[in-house]
Formats: structure tokens, C-alpha cells, sequence
């Protein structure tokens, strides 16, 4: 640096130039530090999914020791906590899940994108201003209350006026359902509304000036172009159907069922293990490694979910611009 | 090809009202207009006001727009050339808070009359971008979106052949219909987006700047396709460079905003006349290139 104070422009002494424009890491501290900081952060959350990972499978492995995989992937019934008759076939699991994944996304899939297409082409942005973070709230109701409200409102006093009290059991899917459909609305409509409103206008004054309708628009011309923005919306409301304990564990059942049918009572992988982890299944026995077993298999499903997820946005991500 | 279809507008749509053809009148002419054009009127703006919110954007512009030729609207960035170009087929409608006073006649119907379907007059007023905006899709479902939404019957693989022939791109892009309509280069997105405006039978297309985001070359092989359309379409185009307008218009408007008065019409005329004996200082300080 130079010694003296002067307006005038430097020299162009190359050596000196050199030295002045030399890279040193501890010219600037203060952003070492934060680089430090940062990597530490990333570090953490990294660190925690390997060690629960590896908690997962480690626990997994004890338990497939036990049971052959050929009877958790083959057998169709599942029966862990009776003693003596023991059967882990984690199909009705599996179907436990995949059965509110179902009705809930029948459910919440139309509205959801009902209200998106209404949010981002139809209403007036004032309208809008206010609808939008009142749907926003509804994804901050904690989901136990979901869960008593389908328990007590929904089955008693709208499933079975609309079946028949003989039909629907207390305990019930599609109860469940219906208030995860009502859970993941937010996420999908909002989610989906924002991938419509980063639509280009070009795209939509040139579908207008073409004579489309509104509706045209919507339609043929925005949610195609948003479609990848809309199908991460729904993969994420369904990796949280999946991933959702509290509703499934209170309003539909705990006994296991090979079926997809809404009026029946069902158990989800969620729901299982939260009914182990609820009692007292000591460490090492075979209740508790089963616990794991279909914690890997949930994992699985999750991650899969995921990996559709970000492939599908990148495989799509040119569809405009 | 036998039975080709004809893309040109039907004459049926063309009725000039009474009112329309007294109005041409010399007598009548406003004092900015240097010549009324002569022949059908395919446009009548009357006394045409515009605000966005509470801020005016044009003000008591009144102008003839005659059929089948090209008629350019130039000025300085904000003197509401696009405004007015996006006035005639109720584009503005789509943004909220604007309000609109005065009249825009079309073969005599007001379009801002009581009960007029904007998506209506979109069929019949086509509109160009200035920047090239095709639909994340195929060539061909790019030309035929506009004949889908609006029902067309005939067949669409000839009328996807005929738009993008008289777009003159149908050469180019003939082996591969099936690709996006974003893989073209910019050039040819202009021109796919004007086969898109034709294939939609239109009888007046609007063209907002269309060269603007276009490189020399592909500019000019634009403008020969517009002198070319306009055998048979009635065509408006902003533009911001004068020698293009030169190039390609028969009548030019100039469009100014001072500190009085935002979006006033300074000057109408055929081209020849008002880009060598302009009567307007103001119109004449442009074209000479002393501002904007």
C-alpha cells in the first residue's frame, strides 16, 4: 500500500502491482469467518441425516436377522404385537399408506389447483393479496387438531349422515383423508400458484391475443408451462400424506388392512410406528427392530418421492424462457 | 396443393358504416393531420383517453386507420404508441385500474361499445409481440392454438402448412413440425408468432415493436413479410426506429408526451409526406434525430 496520502492515481510499477493484487486468504478475515460459519451450518444438517440414516439401517439389518425379508416383502399380513402369532408382511402397511395417499390427493389435487388457477388468473391482486395468506395459515394448524376434528366432526357428523352409521366405522381412512386433503391444500394451491404467477405475461398476452378465453389461458397455456413447479407441489403434498403421524394414528385405526376402500379402518407405516413407539417395546426385541424396518421402508418411499421430484423439475425447468 | 385455404380475411367482416365513410370527409380533418387516408377505414380512434390508476397515458387521440396498409406509430419511449397499439384490441383490458374514455370504431362497431366481447375482437385483431413469445410446445401446436380455442372446422395440418408458408418459414422448419417452438432462433420465433396471428384469420394484425429483440438480418426479412401481408391484412406496428417505419408504412403517426400533455398524437400522415415536409417542429426535431 502506498505510505503517503495522494489523490493522484497510482503507479503502474509492476512489481508493486503484483504484491497489491496478490490473493491472501487473510487479507480479509471477516469473510473466512463467515465462509467457516456457513460450512459449519451445511456440515450439521449433513452430519444428522448420515448418522439417522445409519441408525435406521443399522436397526433394520438386527431385525431382517430375525425375519427373513422373503416374509416382510412376500407375506401379506402384518401382525406385530400380538405374541405367538407373529407375522410381518409389510404389504398392509404399505396399503395403509398408499390408501390415504389416494383419497387425500382425490380430494386435494382438483381443489387445489382449482384455487391455484383462481389465485394466479382470475382474482383481482387485492383479492388476492388477502386469500393467499389466509390459505397460508391453514399450513400452520397443527395437525393433532386436524386429527380430533376428523375423529369427532368429520366421521360423525359427515360421514355417517352421508353412508350410514352402520357402514362407517368409527375408525376410518377416509375421515383421515379428508382432513389431510384439507392439510395439504395450502401446499399445493400455494405452491402451485407460484409456479403459475412466474409464468412469463408475454406467454399470456400471446394466448390472449390469440382470442383464448381466461380459461384457455389457464389452462393450455399457463399450467402446462408451470407444470413443473405444479408436479413438485403435489410430490411434496404427497411425501407429507406419507410422512403425516398424528391424523392417521387418531381417526383411522390401528389395525392393518390389505385395501384401498376409504370406509374402512386401516393402519399407515406412520401410524404403526407411532403405536410401537407409544408402548413399551424394550430395545433389542423384535416389536422395536420392526419399528426401524418400516421406518427404512418409509424412508425409501420419501426419498424416492424426492429424487421424481427434482428430476422432474430439472427435466422440465426449460419449459419457457 | 388443390384445395388450399384461404387465409385471407372474409369481406363480410368489412361493413363501413354511414358514419364511418362521412367522417372521412376532408372538412372534417383535424388540423394535426397533414392527409385523411383514402379508401376504407379499417380503424377510427375518436377522442381516445387513457389512464392507468390516476395517470394519464394518452390523451384525445383521434386517427383514421386505413385497410391494407401498413400504418406505423412512432415517438420517444413513453408517448404511449404502445398504449394506443394495445388500446385497439382491448389488450389494456387485462391490466387492472385502467380506464379508457372515447371511442375505437372497427368497421363502424365501437369496441369499447356496451357488451362487446373482448375475446371477440382479439379473433379478429391479431396481435405480434415484441419479444418473440411462442408457447412452450411444437412448431405446429404453436400455429394452430389459436384455431383450436376459437373452433376452427377445417383441416389444421393444411392450415399449420399455409400460415407458416405465408410466414416465411414453412421452408425451415417443414422436417420438424414436431420440435419446440423455443428451439428456433429469434428470428424465426417472430415468425412462427406471426404464422400463430395468421393462421387465427385475422383482418388486422397489431405488431408491437416486432423487430426490437432481432438482429439486422432477421429484421429485414420481417419487414419484406409485412409488405407482403399487407395485400391482404390491415397492419399497425410501433416502432421505435424511424427508418423502419420509413421502410415499411404508408401512413405514420407521431406521438409525443411534453410536460402538458402525456400521449398526445402530434402528427398523422402518409409516410413520404411526413418524413420530408413534416408541419410540426416537434415532429420534425424527431425525424431529424435531435431527440427521443
Amino acid at each position: 500500500m502506498a505510505s503517503e496520502p495522494t489523490t493522484a492515481p497510482m503507479g503502474h510499477d509492476a512489481a508493486l502491482l503484483q504484491k497489491q493484487m496478490q490473493h491472501s486468504t487473510f487479507k480479509r478475515p471477516g469473510e473466512l469467518a463467515v465462509v467457516a460459519l456457513l460450512w459449519l451450518c451445511g456440515t450439521i444438517s449433513l452430519i444428522t441425516t448420515v448418522l439417522i440414516v445409519t441408525t435406521l439401517f443399522g436397526e433394520t439389518i438386527d431385525f431382517f436377522r430375525e425375519v427373513s425379508p422373503a416374509e416382510f416383502f412376500l407375506e401379506t399380513r402384518w401382525q406385530a404385537l400380538i405374541p405367538g402369532t407373529e407375522s410381518f408382511g409389510i404389504w398392509e402397511l404399505v396399503a395403509g399408506t398408499a390408501n390415504v395417499v389416494l383419497w387425500s390427493m382425490v380430494f386435494a389435487l382438483p381443489l387445489g389447483l382449482a384455487a391455484a388457477i383462481y389465485l394466479s388468473e382470475y382474482a383481482h391482486p387485492r383479492t388476492r393479496s388477502i386469500l393467499k395468506p389466509i390459505l397460508e395459515v391453514l399450513a400452520g394448524v397443527p395437525t393433532v387438531v386436524y386429527a380430533f376434528f376428523a375423529l369427532t366432526v368429520v366421521t360423525e357428523y359427515v360421514l355417517r349422515p352421508i353412508f350410514g352409521a352402520d357402514r362407517v366405522p368409527i375408525f376410518n381412512s377416509l375421515s383421515a383423508s379428508l382432513m389431510m386433503a384439507v392439510m395439504i391444500l395450502p401446499t399445493i394451491a400455494s405452491v402451485s400458484e407460484d409456479a403459475m404467477a412466474n409464468v412469463p405475461r408475454e406467454l399470456r398476452e400471446g394466448a390472449y391475443g390469440l382470442g383464448a378465453t381466461r380459461l384457455e389461458v389457464a389452462i393450455k397455456v399457463v399450467l402446462p408451462a408451470a407444470l413443473s413447479g405444479v408436479i413438485a407441489a403435489v410430490l411434496l403434498a404427497i411425501a407429507r400424506v406419507i410422512g403425516e403421524t398424528m391424523i392417521v394414528a387418531l381417526a383411522a385405526g390401528s389395525t392393518p388392512t390389505l385395501t384401498l376402500m376409504p370406509l374402512e379402518g386401516i393402519q399407515t407405516m406412520t401410524g404403526y410406528m407411532l403405536q410401537v413407539g407409544l408402548g413399551d417395546a424394550a430395545r433389542g426385541t423384535i416389536n422395536y427392530t420392526s419399528l426401524f424396518a418400516v421406518a427404512s421402508t418409509l424412508f425409501v418411499f420419501t426419498f424416492a418421492l424426492n429424487v421424481i421430484a427434482t428430476w422432474i423439475v430439472n427435466r422440465f425447468r426449460e419449459a419457457y424462457e | 396443393m388443390t384445395n388450399s385455404i384461404d387465409l385471407r380475411p372474409a369481406d363480410t367482416r368489412q361493413v363501413p358504416a354511414e358514419t364511418t365513410l362521412r367522417a372521412t370527409l376532408a372538412s372534417e380533418r383535424p388540423a394535426n393531420v397533414i392527409a385523411e387516408p383514402t379508401g376504407d377505414i379499417a380503424l377510427s380512434v375518436e377522442d381516445l383517453n387513457l389512464w392507468y390508476g390516476s395517470k394519464q397515458a394518452l390523451t384525445n387521440v383521434s386517427m383514421k386507420i386505413p385497410v391494407k396498409q401498413v400504418t406505423a406509430l412512432i415517438g420517444p419511449s413513453g408517448c404511449g404508441k404502445s398504449t394506443l397499439l394495445r388500446s385497439i384490441n382491448r389488450m389494456n383490458d387485462l391490466i387492472p385500474n385502467v380506464t379508457t374514455k372515447g371511442r375505437i370504431r372497427y368497421h363502424g362497431v365501437d369496441l369499447y361499445g356496451p357488451g362487446i366481447d373482448p375475446v371477440e375482437v382479439r379473433r379478429r385483431i391479431g396481435m405480434v409481440f415484441q419479444k418473440p413469445n411462442p408457447f412452450p410446445k411444437s412448431i405446429y401446436d404453436n400455429v394452430v392454438f389459436g384455431a383450436k380455442v376459437n373452433g376452427y372446422k377445417g383441416n389444421f395440418q393444411q392450415l399449420a402448412e399455409e400460415s407458416l408458408k405465408r410466414a416465411a418459414l414453412w421452408d425451415e422448419v417443414k422436417d420438424n413440425l414436431k420440435k419446440s417452438g423455443l428451439a428456433l432462433s429469434g428470428g424465426q420465433q417472430q415468425r412462427l408468432c406471426i404464422a400463430r396471428a395468421i393462421a387465427n384469420q385475422p383482418d388486422v394484425i397489431l405488431m408491437d415493436e416486432p423487430c426490437s429483440a432481432l438482429d439486422p438480418i432477421a429484421t429485414l426479412k420481417i419487414e419484406d413479410l409485412m409488405r407482403e401481408l399487407v395485400k391482404d391484412y390491415t397492419i399497425v406496428i410501433v416502432t421505435h426506429n424511424m427508418q423502419q417505419a420509413a421502410r415499411v408504412s404508408d401512413y405514420t403517426a407521431f406521438m409525443l408526451t411534453d410536460e402538458k400533455t402525456t400521449g398526445q398524437l402530434i402528427e398523422y400522415g402518409p409516410t413520404q409526406e411526413l418524413f420530408t415536409t413534416p408541419r410540426d417542429k416537434r415532429t420534425e426535431d424527431y425525424i431529424s434525430g435531435r431527440f427521443g
